[in-house]
């Protein structure tokens, strides 16, 4: 197994097709498999043992995961934003490496130890000037090479290198796309950096379903629109944050409908989204179908899938169970188990609270130099808690580690988040546990006020407390600006919890 | 009769097919294509001839399975035998469409 197969039978069934687009530059399929054959000859004549690219999102980036799977050298798609010591570290675990960087920014990495850098231009040209033609297929069928290491975003701890072994991505398409299911004329807008995993899976699943990916390396909401007016996207993936700021673009225009004919498809995930984002989605894309996608780097992408009908059916509803799964992740794809257990590791029933499990071909749950984390039946424990309703569909209460003990008391901080957030005058609610010489921890929170409103830390502490049991009400309201979020999405509760105790 | 690996490519000893093992019993498994048994990627073809009633072809990108359902196969490449086991045909594994996430 090898993800150099499935372009090999894009390349082979679509070649003519264009398979990546940026800006005015294109590969086909064919050219792809030709660029990744030339550059996999040269990584392997070389002494990098990984090819790494530190960059926005370009066409150097399928280019590069598929001459790393051709080369039998993994993949490792850093996050462009890093700098100094915390580059460094990063680079050191992965050296000898090749370095794909921006043009501005090569000559200042050519510094770091164990990394050959090459920036992205001289990449992309070595790569287009095959003389020979494709190369003899001759990477490795080996299921156990490793195909991708990507950095997790650590919003809790230093970054750990998530290990995505061949077997995990080809069993994960294989489960997931059918062969040649798009359309010729079909294509996704993909607007999620590269070293997020649902960037690479896109690029994995679009190859196998013949589906031109259109490159959005600096997400905005206007370049966004702008590039599914023009270039005629058909499928979509956002960050729920995204999907928030296009909905702002949008209002903000005054529309009524996003008027984007030919957009059928819109998926979501990376993080929770809000209700009323959702909800208000759905009005303005009213012949959308959405889906809400639930997965981690652990596990390959997605495991979990609110489908279109699923969010129909959640819309038409009066029954406030089934309206309720709207802010559900719906139910596991058929490849996947999922099990929700107790503190002692004991499976729960229906509507019972504990961290959520999963297990199945695609799940690596393996980090760099730190082993696997799946027991000896193969389950993964996510860190993720989570419940079922009676019909299957999971929900998702955040990380474990961010759970409140507040006197022997497990709080969630999602459910005083959610409680505040249905407050007309909150646009966004952050809840961590500080320390606390009596409780152990107390419930601490800060609000981010829509433009023009008012709500006082009284009246906010009343709304909670009407709403909930007297230990969810936050002790202390401070308020800001806004939250802070990294460029996926992900709510950043340690920049939170550090400001709050300075 | 071999026994197979998941992620071991093989190809047709009489057409142009070509599969990787998704899923294999742990037993030995006979599996043909066009009649003739299949073969290593590195093996010379013995240039012999589609057998009749094992010509219905295979399709690129489409899964093959045994009835007892510990055999699967992906066709990577197409050809005009047909796969089987111990002669018995293998059948397309239904598609579960599922809503595009990524």
């Amino acid at each position: 197994m090898n993800l150099m197969m499935l372009l090999e039978m894009a390349s082979q069934g679509f070649g003519d097709r264009v398979a990546f687009k940026n800006e005015g530059d294109e590969l086909t399929y064919a050219e792809l498999f030709e660029a990744a054959g030339t550059v996999a000859g040269q990584l392997r004549a070389g002494a990098a043992e990984h090819l790494a690219i530190l960059d926005e999102t370009s066409l150097a980036l399928p280019i590069g995961v598929f001459a790393a799977a051709w080369a039998g050298r993994p993949f490792v798609p850093l996050n462009y934003r890093l700098t100094g010591q915390e580059l460094e570290s990063l680079v050191g675990q992965i050296a000898p490496s090749q370095l794909v960087t921006a043009p501005d920014r090569a000559e200042a990495l050519r510094a770091l130890p164990g990394a050959d850098v090459v920036d992205r231009e001289s990449f992309l040209r070595a790569a287009r000037k095959s003389v020979e033609g494709p190369g003899e297929s001759d990477w490795g069928m080996d299921p156990e090479e490793i195909a991708i290491l990507l950095f997790t975003s650590g919003t809790t701890g230093p970054p750990k290198a998530a290990v995505i072994r061949h077997k995990h991505l080809v069993s994960y398409i294989l489960g997931s796309v059918e062969f040649m299911s798009a359309d010729e004329s079909d294509a996704a807008l993909v607007s999620v950096p590269p070293y997020h995993i649902a960037g690479m899976a896109a690029i994995a699943s679009s190859v196998y379903a013949g589906r031109r990916i259109v490159q959005l390396p600096n997400f905005s909401a206007e370049r966004w629109l702008e590039l599914a007016r023009s270039e005629k996207i058909t499928n979509a993936f956002v960050v729920p944050t995204m999907l928030s700021r296009i909905i702002e673009c949008l209002d903000a225009e005054g529309r009524q409908d996003a008027d984007l004919p030919h957009l059928r498809a819109l998926s979501y995930g990376g993080g929770k989204m809000p209700q009323a984002v959702i909800e208000r989605g759905m009005e303005l894309f009213p012949n959308v179908a959405f889906a809400n996608a639930y997965g981690l780097t652990e596990t390959s992408s997605t495991i979990s899938i609110l489908g279109p009908e699923d969010h129909r059916a959640a819309m038409d509803s009066d029954d406030p169970a089934v309206r309720r799964r709207i802010v559900s992740v719906g139910q596991p794809l058929p490849s996947v188990e999922v099990e929700i257990r107790d503190e002692d590791g004991h499976a729960l029933g229906p509507n019972e609270r504990g961290e959520i499990f999963v297990r199945g071909e695609q799940v690596s749950g393996e980090y760099l130099g730190k082993g696997s984390r799946l027991n000896e039946e193969g389950w993964f424990p996510t860190r993720d808690g989570g419940s079922t309703d009676s019909e299957g569909y999971l929900f998702i209460e955040g990380r474990i580690d961010d759970i409140i003990v507040r006197g022997g008391e497990n709080i969630s901080p999602g459910e005083i988040e959610d409680s505040l957030l249905e407050h007309a005058a909150v646009a966004d609610a952050a809840v961590v546990g500080l320390p606390d010489e009596q409780w152990g921890e107390k419930v601490c929170c800060v609000v981010a006020l829509k433009e023009g409103q008012q709500a006082s830390e009284d009246e906010l502490q009343q709304w909670v407390k009407d709403r909930l049991r007297s230990s969810r009400t936050p002790e202390t309201i401070a308020f800001w600006e806004e939250l802070p979020y990294n460029e996926t999405g992900k709510l950043l509760r340690r920049k939170v919890r550090a400001a709050l105790m300075e | 009769m071999a026994v197979l690996k998941a992620g071991t490519r093989l190809k047709s000893a009489v057409c142009s097919s070509e599969v990787m093992i998704v899923a294999a019993p742990k037993d030995e498994v006979d599996l043909s294509c066009g009649g003739a048994p299949m073969i290593d990627m590195a093996a010379d073809a013995s240039g012999g001839s589609v057998a009749e009633g094992a010509a219905e072809g295979t399709q690129i990108g489409k899964r093959y399975v045994n009835e007892a359902g510990d055999l699967e196969v992906l066709c990577t490449k197409p050809g005009e035998g047909s796969l089987a086991v111990g002669g018995v045909a293998l059948a397309i594994k239904g598609a579960k469409p599922l809503p595009s996430s990524d």
